[in-house]
């Protein structure tokens, strides 16, 4: 680690939530798509949905510690929210996003009473029986959901009533971009907050929690909440810039990539959703073509070396590849 | 009119014989050693293309590939065992699901590659086709014999337990790692050797599995979610169980698809949260 | 009014009985010791006091409020703290981290998500005072798992002290402690404010006689006897259960 002998407490926490300018790099450079590759502006837009989605799971997995096999539920519940709301007249997109936002809120409510009170075993199993009980619940009911031919008839009128949803994707990057952001400042200002640090304890030893007074279901419920909203706004983008919602947007198979994205990338890091997001993404877009077994088993393989030798993903590799270079590197002024 | 009801709770229950089999070997691994193995399902799908192939390819006899389901299966678990898994006894259940949802995605690959993603067309001997009647109700041979070969297993399994040494070593194992080690009890020897059953048995469901529900390489994830189902809800390290988990899961979706189709897996994904969020240790679980 | 007491506390798993009628009052400002084989129940008597484990019959007051029925986190809200035998700390936060979460926690400022840590200074300054307060504020940035076996000893009294307790109980406080870092232990006990009452299991004689005013002796579940030191270390049945072995020896018990 590095040597802060001399800093005070304060100057220290001020330190560790000030941003990095590799951060403003980042940021800085997801404008690159514009000019750099106009073209895949659609793709773009999908991977900053699923970023937004990975950074939803890391708030209560990387750093809460809840598995769950079940997030895509309020992915999909966003996602069939804002496509009705747009199918049955209402194309504003963003109240279609609040109503989305709301909708999983909601459910996640509801469904964190349950969730906050298991681990291990059971909560993997709940949470995976959860997502399923959704999905065949939305397969049944076709009357609403088109069923497996999915949600037809979704038109969406234009953002402020001036950026209409085009075909090459200049409005739903724009738009899926300027949402992940003030989404991820939200999740970063949690992370630096006594909220924050409470979740890592969780994460941390979940049984001193209560020796220290902490009411550690309280926090997980609301943690759990906050993650629904933001998967069920991540779901309510991709219903309103594809103009369509399937019932794979609320599939295990959603559920169990984002889990490998934000693995991929590391969990409990922030950014660790959004690095996996575009890694996976642009992988499975160059790679997974005629033949998705191949994918499956680079994946699966990928799976297996990020645990044995990774374990931190990605970004945990790099952050201890980098902790060899000195502190003042990554701070810019100290 | 009680025809059917007999029907539906027989094939039921055959359906559940089948769920055991493929679940009783991850069920005592996991209360023994704690070790999330989602790859378990990998190991019966492997069973049952070793029997497609020594069938198709080979000519073999049904029942004669049997055994040999059983045995690469447990041979191959053995493998993974050794190289992979022991070195993550002591990882998250985060990381134990990772490390093995991505051999299962492997496995899928390969099978994919190898066999082709269609079902595997594979032809029973002609004395286990057809049906019998009993008492007015029809019931069908191969199921008939799979609940034999099941119910036997059973009774083996139980007799080992309960009357051999190794048995009792098994269920000291399970109750209580810390001791059992300190009584001298070599738990990593015992554990392996469990692991290799339990792998076994399930290649082995996965081959009397074919001609019930089919085979293709999907069978690795499709099927893992009624496992952990019986698991979870059995409770974890128990044999019996898994009996009465997989009987009432057998029997519920069974009788759920045939008077309630609307519904489809929606009852047993019910089933299970439900009694979950009652006995989150399983039916027979500890802890 | 005592600080804590019990009444006819009764535990038993099965046919295996952990506490058998368990009476016995603390003082306010005590220093009392709990001492007694393995097995004797004095984890298992802390839990049943901390409610991480329900008793089949009794009752805990704390002053003089029941709280037998109180969930754990809420007994510490009202002052009874513990520590651990073995060290459970949150290996990934610093010391610095950790007592400022046991701060907020205290303070209800933990559900907080708007503003940063740094936005509390006064939840800041008191972890890092108590801290200092046991030699820890040179060490405070460093990871808990990277702190020697002493240390973390050291921030597990940290974080009980964070939630401001009135009562206070340690097990096993040098537990697996090096001679080389047990002074700052023994200075941080003393330390201890006479506002807390303090009692605490142990098993190093030499401890024990040093911080305890009276010693309560526990042997299978239920309390053998209860004196000061001398009389206990005079009774024959204690000798003959445990003392003697200990004395004579004079080793320190890991």
């Amino acid at each position: 680690m590095m040597s802060v002998t001399a800093a005070s407490p304060h100057a220290y926490l001020e330190r560790q939530a000030r941003w990095t300018w590799i951060e403003a790099a980042f940021w800085a450079a997801t404008l690159l798509p514009f000019w750099l590759t106009p073209n895949y502006l659609v793709l773009a837009s999908q991977i900053a949905i699923t970023a937004l989605f990975a950074l939803s799971l890391d708030l209560i997995l990387g750093y809460a510690g809840i598995v769950s096999l079940g997030h895509a539920a309020f992915f999909g519940l966003g996602a069939y929210t804002a496509g009705l709301a747009a199918k049955h007249g209402w194309g504003e997109p963003i109240t279609g996003l609040m109503l989305g936002a709301l909708a999983a809120g909601i459910v996640g409510y509801a469904a964190s009473f349950i969730v906050s009170r298991f681990r291990h075993l059971a909560l993997i199993m709940i949470t995976l029986g959860m997502g399923l009980l959704l999905h065949e619940a939305a397969n049944s009911a076709s009357w609403l959901t088109g069923g497996a031919d999915g949600l037809q008839g979704v038109k969406m009128w234009p953002i402020f009533n001036k950026f209409r949803f085009d075909l090459w994707g200049y409005t739903a990057y724009t738009y899926s971009l300027i949402v992940l952001f003030l989404v991820f400042l939200v999740a970063r200002r949690i992370i630096h907050s006594p909220f924050g640090l409470s979740l890592r304890g969780i994460r941390e030893n979940a049984l001193r929690m209560p020796a220290i007074g902490a009411s550690s279901r309280a926090h997980l419920r609301k943690i759990y909440t906050i993650s629904a909203v933001m998967a069920g706004i991540a779901g309510a983008l991709l219903a309103q810039t594809t103009e369509t919602v399937s019932l794979e947007a609320l599939g295990f198979q959603r559920s169990a990539d984002v889990l490998v994205i934000l693995i991929l990338g590391g969990a409990g890091r922030l950014y660790g959703g959004l690095v996996g997001a575009i890694i996976f993404m642009v992988a499975r877009d160059q790679f997974s073509g005629n033949t998705p077994q191949f994918w499956y088993f680079w994946i699966g393989a990928l799976l297996v070396a990020v645990v044995m030798f990774l374990p931190n993903g990605i970004l945990g590799g790099i952050a201890k590849l980098a902790s060899t270079w000195p502190g003042s590197f990554w701070r810019g002024k100290s | 009119m009680i025809g059917p009801v007999i029907g539906v709770l027989f094939d039921g229950f055959a359906y559940g014989m089948l769920l055991f089999l493929l679940s009783v070997g991850l069920s005592v691994t996991l209360g023994m050693m704690n070790f999330v193995n989602l790859a378990h399902c990998a190991f019966a799908m492997l069973g049952g293309y070793v029997t497609v192939t020594l069938m198709n390819r080979f000519g073999w006899p049904f029942l004669a590939t049997l055994p040999f389901a059983f045995l690469v299966a447990a041979l191959v678990s053995i493998a993974f065992e050794r190289i992979l898994y022991r070195r993550l006894y002591r990882a998250s259940d985060l990381d134990q699901v990772l490390l093995t949802i991505g051999l299962a995605f492997v496995s899928v690959a390969v099978a994919a590659y190898v066999y082709g993603t269609i079902q595997q067309p594979v032809q029973m001997p002609s004395y286990l086709r057809g049906s019998v009647t009993i008492l007015g109700v029809g019931f069908g041979i191969y199921r008939l014999f799979l609940v034999a070969v099941a119910l036997a297993i059973t009774l083996l399994l139980v007799a080992a337990l309960e009357y051999t040494r190794f048995g009792a070593q098994v269920r000291a194992a399970v109750d209580n790692q810390r001791m059992a080690r300190g009584l001298g009890i070599n738990v990593d020897g015992a554990f392996a050797f469990t692991f290799a059953l339990g792998s076994g048995l399930a290649g082995l469901g996965g081959a009397l599995a074919i001609e019930i529900v089919g085979l293709d390489p999907s069978f690795a994830f499709t099927y893992l979610i009624y496992v952990l189902i019986v698991v979870s809800v059995g409770g974890l390290g128990s044999i019996a169980g898994s009996f009465a988990a997989a009987t009432l899961i057998g029997i519920s979706d069974v009788a759920g698809k045939y008077y309630v189709p609307e519904l489809g897996a929606f009852l047993i994904y019910l089933v299970m949260v439900v009694l979950l969020m009652w006995r989150p240790a399983g039916l027979f679980g500890r802890r | 009014m005592s600080a804590l007491s019990t009444r006819g506390l009764d535990k038993s798993f099965g046919s295996l009985v952990v506490a058998s009628d368990i009476s016995f009052e603390l003082p306010q400002g005590a220093r009392h010791a709990l001492i007694g084989p393995n097995g004797a129940g004095k984890t298992t008597l802390i839990n049943l006091m901390t409610g991480m484990l329900r008793p089949d019959a009794g009752e805990i007051l704390l002053g003089d409020e029941e709280i037998t029925a109180l969930p754990p986190e809420k007994r510490v809200t009202r002052g009874l703290v513990r520590t651990f035998q073995i060290n459970t700390l949150f290996p990934n936060l610093n010391a610095l981290e950790a007592v400022t979460l046991a701060v907020c926690e205290r303070e209800g400022v933990a559900r907080a998500w708007w503003q940063r840590v740094s936005a509390y200074p006064s939840a800041v300054d008191e972890a890092h005072a108590i801290l200092s307060s046991l030699m820890l504020g040179g060490d405070c940035y460093r990871p808990t798992r990277e702190l020697p076996y002493g240390r973390q000893r050291l921030l597990e009294i940290a974080l009980a002290l964070a939630t401001r307790p009135k009562v206070l109980l340690l097990d096993e406080p040098a537990a697996g402690v090096p001679r080389d870092e047990s002074a700052e232990l023994f200075a941080a006990i003393s330390n201890l404010s006479r506002d807390i009452t303090v009692l605490f299991i142990e098993h190093d004689m030499n401890f024990v006689f040093r911080f305890a005013s009276r010693i309560i002796v526990m042997v299978g579940g239920r309390i053998l006897l209860e004196g000061t030191p001398e009389e206990v270390a005079a009774d024959p049945r204690v000798r003959e259960v445990y003392l003697g072995k200990s004395h004579r020896d004079g080793v320190r018990h890991g």
